[in-house]
């Protein structure tokens, strides 16, 4: 007597805890082996873009908050970098400073929340109560700076928009004396967990032609193997002066793209540290009246005050015709802007690269083959943060 | 090659039919073709040693209503070896279609449908061209510039027939955009004195 056998057809999400999100993923298997994978993305589309087009430069700014909501300030930085390139304009050594401490604390954050969620996918629930404690910590840091959490809208063209508060860079110096440790104590959890090791060894593996092929970056390129990181290769701000190194894996697969994070991480520590050692008091945002709004007490004082504040604050800045790419290393990998502006106080197009974008689109070519409990483990280790993806 | 200038060089000479103009800024190569080229070009600049562009970044369009080639592609080329990006860009009128780059750059497949999606403008030799970011059932083109930002349509659950439903927007106040920039740009001789100025330091 023969069967007759067909592939199960499987819906994944969009409200599942290890979607990371609201990824719908529509699986085809064969018994528990996947045969197939196509994500459905767009959920959360808000229209970033478009609504950018109709903003002026500084209004643009918190909507790059909202991308990779667990990193904001490193997408704020692309932005604002794009915009100082075609003004033309240099930011205070001081400011530099301060946007690559927030940058660093962005990509701990962002790597504190995968690898704990990745851990939580596979079956281990400590790592993420312990990291989401630090996590608290860091925000406070974002909050302190910015008076938010998470939406920080901080960085500006041509800084930043306030300096520093009283006591906040003794208070990150502690936490990186302190923090190290957090790590040690989260891989001695994870790194040589038998389980943990049997849910991410060889699972998800990634050859080095193809993580170029499918446009990989950030730590899924590194975990392959391609020693390729932004802030060594095209320096952006202070990084070109600071002293870290790149955690390059060897096998690409899930395993040790936790490895470079968590190696990323504790680079990340020694370079707050090194930025605090060399930072020195001194203005945090461009000089310009034309470009950065003046401080509150000269409002009062002084009519070229007022009358910038004044332009500022209702048409904006003018930004002269020119298109660029700008891209910085976010934790998730390579963030771009792709700018254009033709003169007028808003941005004609603002088309925003984000690493995730092409990381999830290889789901299908990654886990083929696998079995259905692996989706999770190689969905984590992607390093998904939906507010990106869809934009 | 290590230098932009040789680069630069080096396509004009290997694909001089096909580029119509170069350009360096912003340490970025800036490179003008023709729709029908970009295949070839794609194809030089990833297997070429002197440029190994291996990785494409994105892929977008611009709107521009008013030309007659409305619409502007936009591909983004980085090579790790030479540590360079390179833009390509092409025009193309509203219902032209656009060869697809999947079979050289697996990754071009969502940012091609992204450009569908966005623009409405179709890839040939696409292995699966569909909507990827709006909403199952969809209409329009959004980042088109005469689609209005508050869209066309809106969803919301209705208690009566206990589903979701999609209606024309209804807003209690209209997007407001204000137009704040001012054709007063300075009188014409402070400026010139100002520019004078620049010059002389």
């Amino acid at each position: 007597m023969t069967k007759k056998i067909k592939n199960l057809n499987l819906n994944f999400g969009p409200q599942h805890p290890a979607a990371h999100g609201v990824l719908r993923l529509i699986l085809e298997l064969d018994g528990e082996v996947v045969e197939k994978a196509d994500p459905h993305i767009g959920l959360l589309h808000r229209g970033t873009e478009k609504l950018i087009e109709n903003k002026t430069y500084m209004q643009a700014v918190p909507y790059f908050d909202r991308l990779d909501y667990v990193a904001p300030m490193n997408q704020e930085h692309a932005f604002a970098l794009a915009v100082e390139k075609i003004l033309k304009i240099d930011v205070p050594i001081r400011a530099q400073y301060i946007r690559v401490i927030f940058c660093e604390i962005g990509r701990i954050l962002s790597h504190i929340l995968n690898v704990t969620t990745q851990a939580l996918d596979v079956g281990a629930l400590t790592p993420s109560l312990w990291g989401f404690e630090e996590r608290e910590t860091l925000m406070t840091f974002y909050e302190r700076a910015s008076g938010s959490r998470l939406h920080a809208n901080y960085f500006r063209a041509g800084g930043v928009h306030q300096d520093l508060p009283k006591g906040l860079e003794e208070d990150i110096a502690k936490f990186c004396e302190t923090f190290p440790k957090i790590i040690n104590d989260l891989e001695s959890l994870l790194t040589d967990n038998r389980i943990f090791k049997q849910r991410n060894v060889d699972i998800g593996v990634v050859t080095k032609e193809d993580a170029l092929d499918y446009s990989f970056s950030g730590v899924m390129i590194r975990g392959s193997g391609v020693p390729w990181d932004l802030r060594k290769s095209q320096p952006y701000d202070c990084y070109e002066s600071l002293d870290f190194k790149i955690p390059v894996g060897k096998n690409g697969d899930c395993y040790d793209r936790y490895l470079c994070r968590i190696e990323e991480m504790k680079e990340s520590v020694s370079i707050i540290k090194q930025c605090l050692a060399k930072m020195e008091k001194g203005p945090i945002k461009s000089l310009d009246g034309k470009i950065s709004p003046p401080p509150k007490a000269e409002i009062k004082q002084s009519m070229e005050a007022l009358i910038h504040h004044f332009k500022l604050f209702t048409e904006g800045y003018r930004v002269p015709k020119d298109e660029i790419y700008t891209a910085v290393e976010a934790p998730k990998g390579e963030f771009g802007v792709y700018l254009i502006s033709d003169g007028s106080s808003k941005p004609y197009k603002c088309k925003i690269r984000a690493p995730g974008f092409s990381h999830l689109q290889s789901m299908d070519y990654l886990i083929k083959g696998h079995m259905l409990a692996d989706v999770p483990a190689v969905l984590g280790s992607l390093d998904i943060v939906f507010g990106e993806v869809d934009r | 090659m290590k230098n932009l200038e040789d680069l630069e060089k080096k396509i004009n000479s290997e694909l001089n039919t096909k580029i119509n103009n170069t350009e360096i800024k912003h340490n970025q190569i800036y490179i003008e073709i023709d729709k029908d080229d970009i295949i070839d070009v794609a194809l030089f600049l990833k297997t070429n040693q002197d440029s190994k562009f291996r990785q494409l970044i994105d892929i977008t369009a611009v709107d521009y209503p008013e030309n007659n080639q409305r619409f502007e592609l936009v591909y983004l080329f980085l090579s790790h070896e030479f540590n360079q990006r390179l833009i390509v860009k092409y025009s193309i009128a509203e219902n032209e279609f656009v060869t697809s780059l999947t079979s050289i750059f697996p990754s071009a497949n969502w940012m091609e449908r992204e450009v569908f999606d966005m623009y409405g403008v179709s890839f040939k030799d696409h292995p699966d061209l569909r909507r990827i970011l709006t909403d199952y059932g969809f209409e329009g083109h959004p980042l088109r510039k005469d689609f209005p930002l508050t869209g066309h349509s809106e969803v919301r659950y209705s208690e009566d027939q206990k589903k979701v439903i999609n209606e024309p927007v209804k807003l209690e106040q209209n997007y407001r955009n204000f137009d704040y920039e001012s054709p007063w740009e300075g009188t014409k001789y402070i400026k010139e004195e100002i520019e004078n100025n620049d010059k002389k330091n």
